[in-house]
């Protein structure tokens, strides 16, 4: 059990990117901060398995907090990205039709570009697409290119705001859902499996749970978690040479729809679906849909009929019976919501913490002054066209050949001040077993190197 | 600074990369280094604990570890400088090698290149196997690392996924460690080894499934069970701890890729000449990642065919220039997965050269080689296992005269 003291300014439910850029906002306010999270580890809901665009909000709807909260997101990531190290991928996208009927709807899109003040924006013909990208199926027709969409490292970045979080003092306590919570007029009490909290105010940034944690929370919910199954395929990084620009298909009233898009990694990437299901705790990979994803990147991208499976993977989006983000609170509660964020969270998550952030102040006085002069701290980079550690000497020998993780990598994600809860959150930290091998040479070393050191052990001494 | 220089750099320290060493040094090469990316050369044999290594090498049966340590014994006997923890990222057209270790990046120069970084079982998700994706799935040489190398056991009922050699290699694994495979599946309609070999798993009440399709991975964080549609169509829901992939081998070929030379799609490897050179004519290629995949025994001996290539070439002066290598392809045809070497050149001398050929499944029937003009060249009947090396002697062809296209095909038995 854990001795959670005495009672912080605010509770924050769920460490997916949304829960750990809230953490970071009320810390540098100056509030007190205890983060909950139900899994071993930061990220393991949706915020393990997006596409890793920065997005510009171009296709946002206009005057929509979703865009507000997108577009000052992606300001404020291009603002700290250097201090913290965080790198970006400035490949730019392109909305590509492929059909009369989707060529004729890039003007509409480039007007709601404009008006979403994404100025850059423009229209390119189909010789233009073919000159920036030649390795496109030959009966692309158009495109609208938006330049300023970049790819990022989806893991570090939720990373660094995290740590910046932990360093001004937020707890952040795993294997800790919610349990029950009691609002004694005065103060939340938050029971979880290592102890009861006791704070101020809640934050639900609680994912696919969202609506039942507000449940939870208030006795009811204002909306209803629909959770949407997004299935990826990564090829080989030797598929990545064929393509430069993000391509995003024409959007439908539902959903983005498929993207082929480059890794910060230096993979390509195909993906999602878009699958509504019931089950929440069941983000599982299915032939059929794997198929066709393979199916549409040859589409897209003929030259990729050759190209290997490096992963696959899935991961379940909160989305909701609305389409826009379900952002309220309950002020004399002290009740902040920030749900059914399904699928701009990672770009607008800097931008949702300050939103809510501007709510939660609103009728508050205490809660501390702003920190002026933050700790700042660079995060290992693992983008592929930037340095790694490999290239520095002294890094006591590579354990994963695929992704060229050093011993030093892997050893300073343990003892980092938010270390791994579990081998997914090693392998976002550093990339080991992420690559083409998926472990068939290093896995049993990482288990050996990681033994004690993860709450959930790679592979625990199996009982006889 | 000036590059470190060799006159042969070989990546890659298994069995084909050491026994080239080890051939280079006899035959008076004078600086041999070898890369190996590990912490310790013997590639995979490392872990195979059980035997038979040897016969041909050592004329005795071997453990793989023993084997492996007896062939790194040799090498450095033999004065080879063998590298381990360097890993090499890339070569470039003229010997040009950069080579990352702990102590940095470098760049080595060396007259020839050899590569033999070899081969890996298929991934989990390579092979789009749906359901979960929870801790307890993995390879047979990762099972084989955990218990051989880290000694510890990962899981104690686990499923066999595959029917090759390898994979009564796991289940041999398995059993000399405590753990009790609950079932062989095969998605295959038949087994893919020999079928005398399964006596193995009946003696040892390993049930073996062929036409099995897993339909889903199930558990979380760990693997619980498995959930298949049997070859007969009914569905079943297996209990066990974990999963092990094994075989469908994929060449080790990202330094290949990285360094754009030519690759083969049918194997996945590289694209070589019978003397085992690729498309950069200093640079040659030996062992499983040009033919998935054989025994160590055979990379062994191909090792030290291609390092005696190689040590000729150094040796006549007029040819210490590396020459680029033309010559005719060979085709893999009808119910051919492919044929290596994929080009044979007039140049060179040494044995004549045989094909090495895998057929798509089960090969019951007649190999035929013929030129471009449909004329029939040579035909050998055969009847081999879906994964077993077939062999397609060309001793006696002559085959200089003419350039056009071989290619080769598999007439099944009426």
């Amino acid at each position: 059990m854990v001795a959670f003291g005495n009672p912080v300014d605010t509770a924050i439910i769920g460490a997916g990117v949304v829960g750990c850029a809230m953490a970071r906002r009320f810390c540098l306010e100056g509030a007190s901060v205890v983060v909950l999270e139900r899994a071993p580890d930061i990220l393991s809901g949706a915020s393990k398995a997006n596409s890793a665009i920065l997005h510009t909000g171009f296709d946002a709807p206009p005057g929509s907090v979703e865009l507000q909260c997108m577009q000052a997101g992606y300001a404020e990531y291009m603002q700290i990205r250097e201090d913290f190290n965080l790198p970006i991928l400035d490949t730019g996208a392109m909305v590509a039709a492929w059909s009369d009927s989707e060529e004729a709807r890039l003007p509409e899109l480039l007007e709601q570009a404009l008006l979403n003040g994404v100025a850059d924006a423009r229209l390119l013909s189909r010789a233009e697409v073919v000159a920036r990208e030649p390795a496109l199926g030959a009966h692309v027709r158009a495109a609208l290119l938006v330049p300023r969409e970049v790819i990022i490292d989806p893991w570090s970045a939720p990373l660094a705001y995290a740590m910046q979080a932990k360093a001004l003092g937020a707890g952040f306590h795993f294997n800790a859902g919610l349990l029950s919570a009691r609002f004694d007029g005065d103060l939340w009490h938050l029971q979880t499996p290592i102890g009861t909290l006791t704070a101020r105010s809640v934050i639900n940034a609680a994912g696919i749970h969202g609506d039942s944690v507000e449940r939870m929370l208030i006795g009811g919910s204002q909306f209803e978690i629909r959770p949407r199954k997004g299935q990826f395929v990564v090829f080989d990084k030797a598929a990545a040479k064929h393509l430069r620009t993000i391509l995003l298909p024409v959007p439908t009233a539902r959903t983005k729809g498929v993207v082929l898009i480059r890794t910060i990694f230096g993979n390509l990437l195909v993906g999602p679906t878009a699958e509504e299901q019931e089950e929440r705790d069941r983000p599982d990979v299915t032939r059929p849909e794997l198929d066709m994803l393979i199916a549409k990147a040859v589409e897209l991208v003929p030259a990729l009929a050759q190209a290997q499976v490096t992963a696959v993977y899935a991961g379940l989006r909160p989305a909701s019976e609305e389409k826009h983000y379900r952002l309220h609170s309950l002020p004399e509660k002290g009740y902040f919501c920030a749900g059914g964020i399904r699928s701009t969270g990672l770009t607008a998550a800097l931008g949702i913490a300050r939103h809510v952030h501007g709510l939660w102040a609103q009728d508050r006085t205490a809660g501390g002054k702003p920190i002026t002069a933050p700790p700042i701290f660079p995060l290992p980079n693992l983008a592929e066209h930037l340095p790694r550690d490999w290239q520095v000497p002294g890094h006591g020998g590579i354990v994963c050949h695929c992704e060229m993780v050093t011993g030093r990598e892997i050893e300073a994600a343990l003892s980092s001040p938010l270390p791994p809860g579990d081998f997914g959150g090693l392998r976002r930290r550093t990339r080991c077993a992420m690559g083409r091998c998926q472990g068939f040479n290093c896995l049993a070393r990482l288990n050996s190197l990681t033994e004690g050191r993860l709450s959930v052990p790679i592979a625990p001494e199996a009982d006889r | 600074m000036s590059a470190a220089s060799y006159d042969v750099a070989i990546v890659g320290g298994g069995p084909a990369g050491l026994s080239a060493a080890i051939e280079l040094r006899a035959r008076g090469v004078a600086k041999v280094a070898l890369f190996e990316r590990g912490d310790e050369a013997g590639g995979i044999p490392r872990h195979c604990g059980h035997p038979l290594f040897g016969m041909r090498e050592f004329g005795r049966i071997l453990t793989g570890p023993a084997y492996a340590r007896r062939l790194v014994a040799a090498a450095l006997a033999a004065g080879v400088t063998v590298l381990p923890k360097h890993t090499v990222v890339h070569t470039g057209p003229g010997g040009r090698l950069t080579v990352a270790s702990p102590n940095g990046i470098e760049t080595i120069q060396a007259a020839r290149i050899l590569i033999a970084t070899g081969a890996r079982e298929a991934t989990r998700a390579q092979l789009l196997v749906p359901g979960l994706r929870p801790l307890g799935v993995m390879n047979t040489a990762a099972l084989q690392a955990f218990v051989y190398q880290e000694g510890r056991v990962p899981f104690r009922r686990p499923l066999i996924v595959g029917s090759e050699l390898v994979s009564l290699s796991a289940i041999l694994t398995c059993r000399s460690h405590g753990i009790r495979p609950i079932a062989m599946v095969e998605n295959e309609l038949d087994v893919q080894a020999r079928r005398a070999f399964f006596a193995l798993p009946r003696v040892l009440r390993v049930p073996v499934m062929p036409g099995a399709q897993i339909l889903a991975i199930e558990g979380r964080p760990r693997v619980t069970s498995v959930r298949l549609r049997l070859a007969d169509g009914t569905e079943t829901l297996l209990a066990c701890d974990g999963v092990i992939f094994s075989g469908r081998f994929v060449p080790e070929a990202a330094l290949t890729e990285a360094s754009a030379l030519v690759l083969d799609p049918a194997t996945g490897g590289p694209e070589i000449d019978q003397h085992g050179r690729g498309s950069d004519p200093g640079i040659f290629f030996a062992g499983n990642m040009v033919h998935p995949i054989e025994t160590a025994g055979h990379c062994w001996a191909e090792g030290r065919r291609v390092a005696g290539m190689i040590a000729a070439e150094l040796a006549d002066r007029a040819k210490s220039e590396p020459k680029e290598a033309r010559g005719r392809r060979v085709i893999a045809g009808a119910g051919l997965k492919y044929v290596v070497p994929q080009r044979l050149t007039t140049e060179g001398t040494g044995t004549a050269p045989v094909l090495n050929v895998r057929a798509l499944g089960a090969a019951n029937g007649q190999l035929i080689l013929s030129d471009g003009s449909g004329t029939i060249l040579r035909s050998q009947s055969i009847n081999a296992a879906p994964q077993k090396p077939i062999r397609f002697s060309l001793a006696g062809l002559d085959l200089a005269g003419e350039s056009s296209d071989l290619r080769l095909r598999l007439e099944p038995k009426a």
